[in-house]
Formats: C-alpha cells, sequence, structure tokens
C-alpha cells in the first residue's frame, strides 16, 4: 500500500545541521528500524516523514507522491509518541475514536471499531478509564489502538518500548510485530535499543550523527558491518577492535600490540602498510592451548548465565572473549586464543569504512534497494 | 517538595510575624472597624456609637438605589469578566502561535496591568470623549450616538471597557502560560489524529486549560466586584443618575461624601460576603468537574 521514498533529505536548525542528506528506499509493507545512539536525528528523521517537521533541503515521498508540503493529517500516517501523548482529558474509548471522530464518522461505527481495536488490543476493560488511571504498559497500548484505529499507510513509532519494564518491553515487541504482520501497513520504528532493533526489523538502518551508516538485514550489518561504527553498535557484547598495518605480503596484518594475524585472502583494497582497525567479536574469539595467534592479558569474568565473559587487555585494548569454558584463568594470566581469518573484520584505520572482500557475493540489500 | 522544620518555634514565629502583621493591620483590623460600625449607629451630635443591631441592614436591603447598584455591579461584574478573559484568550491562542511579531506584542499586552485604574480611567476619558477625537466625528455624523454623559447605558459600557481593557493583561498572562504548559507532542497528536488547528483548540487546547480558566474567572469576578473604584471615579463619578453606581464606589459615596460610615460599613461587609460566597461557591461546584484523573 504505502512505499517511503527519502531521497537526499537534511534538515538543520538554524545553522546546526543535525539530519545530512539521508537517502533511504522503504518498502511496501516492511518493518524498517532507525537504529543509533541518542541525538542522532532518528526522531527528526521520523518526525519529517509524519510531517511535524519541516524539511530544510531534499524530498520525502509516500506511496510515490511528494510529500514535504502536505500536512501530516493528509499523509496517511500514524505515529506512536515515546511518552504516548494520550488527551488526559478524555476516557481511553475517545483517546482511541478521536481520529474518526475528526474524520466525522458516525457514532454506532466508531463504537464499533473502537471495540474491535481494544478487542485486539486487550483493553475492553479500561474504556472508560482516562489515561491517568492505566498502567504504563495499559497506556501504550492505547496509543497502539489510537494508531491502529486509523488504519494508516504508515505506522511511526518513536521509541515506544522505552518506558516500559523489561519484561513488558520483551511482550510488547512481539505483539507490534504481530501486529504489523495482520495489518498491512509500512511500519518505521525508531529506537537506540539493538536488541529491540534486531528482533523488530526487517531491515535495520544505522544512524549516527545525522548519516546513515548502513541499511540492511540484522544478519547482513552483524556479518559484513559497513563501518566499525556498526560492527561497534550492532552485536552484543561489542566487538573487539585491534590496531594494526597489513604486511607486506598482503595477507595478514601486524597489530600494534606485536602478534601478525592472517587475514582473509580476498581482502582485496589492503594496500601494504595501509592503517587499518580489525574488528573480532567476542563470540568468534576462542581459547585455546596450542596454536594460538593472539594472547589475551586476563583481568576479570564476567556470568552471564547462559555463557561468560572473559574481559582482557591487548596491549593497550580492551579485548572480551566470549566462552563457555568453566576454567577461569587466574589474574594477569595470558590466555591463547585463535581468531579465524574469516571472522576477522578489517576497517580503513582513517575513515572506518569495511575493506570489502573482492569476490563477495552481491548483498542482499542492493537487491531490495531496486525499485520493486 | 521539600519542607523546612523548625525545631525551635520562636524562629518560625518571627519569621511568619511580619506578614501577620501586614494582615492584620490592612485586613483584620479594618474588617473588625467595619463590622463595629456596621451594627451600631453614631449619635447625630457625637458621643459615642449606639448599638443597632441589623437595623442598618435593613435599611439598605429596602433602599431601591442600593438595588439598583447591585444591579449594575452584577452587570459590570459579568461583562467585564466575559470580555477580558475572552479576550485574552484570543490573544494567548495567537501568541501560542507564535504569528509574526508575537514577541512584541506579548510585551505589550503585559503592560496594561502594571498600569494604575484611575490612568487606565483617565486615557478612557479621552478615547471616549464624545466631543473629542474619534467618538465626536461618529457623533457629527449619526447625532447622539455616543453620549455618556448623560446615556446610562453608554456610561456603563465604557466603565465596562475600560475595565476589562485593564483586566485582560492579567488573564492574558496565565493562558498564555497554560497554553504553553500544554505537552507539545499531544498538540502533535492531535494533529497526527487529523484535526486542524480550531478544532485542537477546542478539543485540546481549551479542555486542558479549564483549571487556568476556572481560576481567572474566580479572580477576575472578584476584581469587578472589588477593583473598580478608580475606573469608575475618574471616568463618570458614578453617574449619569447613577448608571455606574457600582458597590464599591457606592460604599465610597455613601461613607466620604454623605459621611454614612454606618451604611458604607454595613455596604463593605455585603460585599465581603458576597466575594466570600461567590468564590466559594465557585470552588465547591465548579472545580470539582474540571480536574482530570
Ligand atoms: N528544536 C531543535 N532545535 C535545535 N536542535 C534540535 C532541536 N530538536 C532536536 N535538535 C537536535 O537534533 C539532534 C537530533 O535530535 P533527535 O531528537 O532526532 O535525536 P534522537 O536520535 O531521536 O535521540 P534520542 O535517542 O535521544 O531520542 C540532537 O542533537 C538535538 O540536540
Ligand atoms: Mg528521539
Amino acid at each position: 500500500m504505502a512505499d517511503i521514498n527519502i531521497r537526499k533529505v537534511a534538515k538543520a536548525y538554524g545553522k546546526t545541521q543535525v539530519v545530512h542528506g539521508i537517502d533511504l528506499d522503504i518498502l511496501d509493507r516492511e518493518f524498517i528500524v532507525i537504529l543509533g545512539p541518542s541525538g542522532c536525528g532518528k526522531s527528526t528523521l521520523l518526525r519529517m516523514i509524519a510531517g511535524l517537521e519541516a524539511i530544510s533541503s531534499g524530498e520525502i515521498a509516500i506511496d510515490g507522491k511528494v510529500v514535504n508540503d502536505i500536512e501530516p493529517r493528509a499523509r496517511g500516517c500514524a505515529m506512536v509518541f515515546q511518552n504516548y501523548a494520550l488527551y488526559p482529558h478524555m476516557t481511553v474509548a475517545q483517546n482511541i475514536g478521536y481520529a474518526l471522530k475528526v474524520a466525522g464518522i458516525s457514532r454506532a461505527e466508531r463504537d464499533q471499531r473502537i471495540a474491535t481495536v481494544a478487542a485486539t488490543l486487550d483493553i475492553s476493560d479500561y474504556l472508560d478509564r482516562k489515561p491517568g488511571q492505566l498502567s504504563g504498559g495499559q497506556r501504550q497500548r492505547v496509543a497502539m489502538g489510537r494508531a491502529m484505529i486509523r488504519e494508516p499507510k504508515v505506522f511511526l513509532f518513536d521509541e515506544p518500548l522505552s518506558n516500559l519494564d523489561a519484561k513488558l518491553r520483551v511482550q510488547m515487541r512481539l505483539e507490534i510485530r504481530r501486529l504489523h504482520q495482520r495489518l498491512n501497513a509500512t511500519s518505521v520504528f525508531v529506537t537506540h535499543d539493538q536488541v529491540e532493533a534486531m528482533t523488530l526489523a526487517d531491515r535495520l538502518v544505522v544512524m549516527n550523527a545525522g548519516h546513515v551508516e548502513q541499511v540492511g538485514s540484522a544478519e547482513e550489518l552483524y556479518e559484513r558491518p559497513a563501518s566499525k561504527y556498526v560492527g561497534g553498535f550492532i552485536g552484543s557484547p561489542h566487538m573487539n577492535f585491534l590496531k594494526g598495518q597489513i604486511a607486506d605480503d598482503g595477507c595478514s596484518v601486524v597489530l600494534e600490540a606485536g602478534p601478525t594475524l592472517p587475514i582473509n585472502p580476498r581482502i582485496g583494497r589492503a594496500a601494504p602498510g595501509a592503517a587499518v582497525d580489525i574488528g573480532i567479536r567476542p563470540e568468534h574469539a576462542r581459547r585455546t592451548g596450542e596454536g594460538a595467534n593472539l594472547t589475551v592479558r586476563y583481568d576479570f569474568l564476567e556470568e552471564l548465565g547462559n555463557g561468560r565473559l572473559f574481559h582482557g587487555r591487548v596491549g593497550d585494548s580492551d579485548f572480551i572473549v566470549q566462552s563457555a569454558d568453566k576454567t577461569p584463568p587466574a589474574f594477569g594470566e595470558e590466555i591463547g586464543l585463535r581468531i579465524d581469518p574469516f571472522h576477522i573484520h578489517l576497517f580503513d584505520g582513517e575513515t572506518g569504512v569495511r575493506l570489502q572482500e573482492i569476490a563477495s557475493v552481491a548483498p542482499a540489500r542492493t537487491r531490495a534497494l531496486e525499485p520493486a | 517538595m521539600r519542607r523546612a522544620y523548625f525545631k525551635n518555634n520562636w524562629i518560625a514565629a518571627l519569621m511568619v510575624a511580619p506578614q501577620l502583621l501586614i494582615i492584620f493591620v490592612f485586613f483584620y483590623w479594618p474588617t473588625s472597624q467595619a463590622i463595629y460600625w456596621a451594627f451600631t449607629l453614631e449619635q447625630p451630635w457625637g458621643g459615642g456609637n449606639e448599638w443597632v443591631g441589623f437595623e442598618n441592614f435593613r435599611q439598605l436591603l429596602t433602599d431601591s438605589q442600593y438595588w439598583d447598584s447591585v444591579r449594575v455591579s452584577v452587570i459590570y461584574a459579568i461583562a467585564t469578566t466575559a470580555l477580558a478573559m475572552g479576550m485574552a484568550l484570543i490573544l494567548a491562542l495567537f501568541a501560542d502561535r507564535q504569528l509574526t511579531g508575537y514577541k512584541f506584542y506579548r510585551v505589550g499586552l503585559i503592560w496594561p496591568y502594571a498600569v494604575a485604574a484611575p490612568a487606565v480611567g483617565l486615557s478612557f476619558r479621552f478615547i471616549f470623549n464624545p466631543s473629542a477625537g474619534l467618538f465626536s466625528y461618529i457623533n457629527h455624523l449619526f447625532p447622539g450616538l455616543w453620549d455618556p454623559i448623560m446615556n446610562g447605558s453608554h456610561a456603563l459600557f465604557m466603565v465596562i471597557v475600560a475595565g476589562a481593557w485593564k483586566q485582560i493583561a492579567y488573564s492574558f498572562i496565565f493562558f498564555l502560560a497554560a497554553l504553553q504548559s500544554i505537552p507539545r507532542s499531544l498538540t502533535e497528536a492531535c494533529a497526527m489524529d487529523g484535526s486542524g488547528v480550531l478544532r485542537r483548540m477546542w478539543d485540546l487546547q481549551l479542555p486542558l486549560m479549564a483549571p487556568t480558566f476556572f481560576f481567572l474567572l474566580v479572580i477576575n469576578i472578584t476584581d469587578s466586584f472589588t477593583d473598580s473604584f478608580g475606573i469608575v471615579d475618574t471616568l463618570t463619578v458614578g453617574g449619569p443618575a447613577r448608571a455606574t453606581n457600582l458597590m464599591v464606589y457606592k460604599i465610597y459615596e455613601d461613607g466620604f461624601r454623605g459621611l454614612d460610615y454606618s451604611g458604607a460599613a454595613a455596604q463593605s461587609i455585603i460585599l465581603m460576603l458576597l466575594v466570600i460566597a461567590l468564590t466559594f461557591f465557585q470552588f465547591r461546584f465548579v472545580e470539582r468537574r474540571i480536574h482530570y484523573s
């Protein structure tokens, strides 16, 4: 029903540029999650789609129609706000049905649609209460109901789960995903929680300081982060980074900390002598007795229940190893690690951009980006 | 809220003493004097006051001139309150939308509150002067259309406009503050729900301002009963034919011109009771319906 095309969209407040020329194509019925740290411009982008914030330059089209100068109410979007923004003087039923009332829909039909939505969201018992008499989770549902009832083409969510406790957040996450499946609308969801992002998204958009760093499925982002930033942002515990230089043979990296690690020979642009950052995920560093190609000076242990994290240092950098290993080393002991060349991510030392494998398979996202 | 607790009650007493003293000197003492006068009558040739019970009140309540004054005061109170609050609300809605130049007229609108009532009265005496300025032209075209000196309704209208003008500023400040304290996300949610500017005012802003509205209603009505003296005194001196003889003004006239202290005191007591009753009524019955959750 609605795809969203964002072309070179930028936003400046006075002289401060907050969003820098973003290009993004969101497909019909896709669940897109915009992920990024606080202050990176996620909300601003979402609000520009909604029409609550003027677009400084560039163009946003919904369903093929440029909406830059169209009022929020005519864009066919519904939004769920972080603080829910329920009308405090109206009952739950009035809150949910308000959009229909404004649209001039008859009382009987309104009541019937409110009842349906309330049943879907399991809030039928609270219809006569005011928002002030509801718990956070119930308010969240009312806010969802208010967005759903209009049957919008596009759902916009601005960190709607961040005020809920951990358990409820997980539950609502699943419900949102389930609703998305049922409602046939396009969803754009903003969050700074990567776990939330990865469970919800068809595709993720990782933003940093007003730029889009990478767009792709959770798997793509995890396996082939396009930049050091994405590598460090996606995945928990986060990726370990070590500085080094490409060796003269072009097939290994000499780390600042000393050791030399073999790298994936297919990495092309790696000119000998070039400064690089290598990224190794904690779960890809295997503890081993012999054949170790990297050693970590052990500091302390973090028990996770389903695994454990060995924190240590390689040279001056922190390094985490995830392992099921039950035997903790002694403090200061050197742990031997074996790093598989195919698990080493290489990033340009200056720009942080990923050094791509030459013969890489065309990533799925480029295909998805072509207009349908 | 943080509270300070005083171990030593003397320090606490010392700190509230100045305030208590002021209230005593300027409120309780005059009030007790008024009560004393209201129930007594001064001997015609001096020589102390004689206790007369409710006689002063009986005389007042059977006096048709007094009831005229009450009637005019009620009209004045309702009209100034409606006019002042209505105008203040409209102006605040505009200021809140930050239309061009709002910073200037926001300041401009607050100023009148700092102007003393007699000054307001004087300026309106010039503005509404039937034989000078704008109104002299109108009167030239339509003789007798505007004549506050002879026509009682015109005079009352003039006093109402001047009184309202003075009260707008106060209400404006509160309305604007109330509007600006409505979370932006609520307005945005309302816009996303499809409602336009006017609809949002009606469905969202006005209901959320109800507590402020109520507060201002009490303040404005009370003010228009008690604070209209300066305007009447400079504009009409209560005339013509007592058409603008508001209750406060009549108290002053009877007390200081007619030297009928007892009658004036009885009138003050009635006015005080009226204001107390109005406030009580409003708090009891109106406010209750407009608090949320
Ligand atoms: N009205 C404004 N005037 C000036 N700067 C603003 C304004 N609104 C937002 N900004 C700035 O724009 C940047 C992006 O803000 P935005 O709200 O989009 O961040 P965000 O990614 O949603 O962050 P968070 O996760 O904290 O909500 C921030 O640096 C913020 O300070
Ligand atoms: Mg935000």
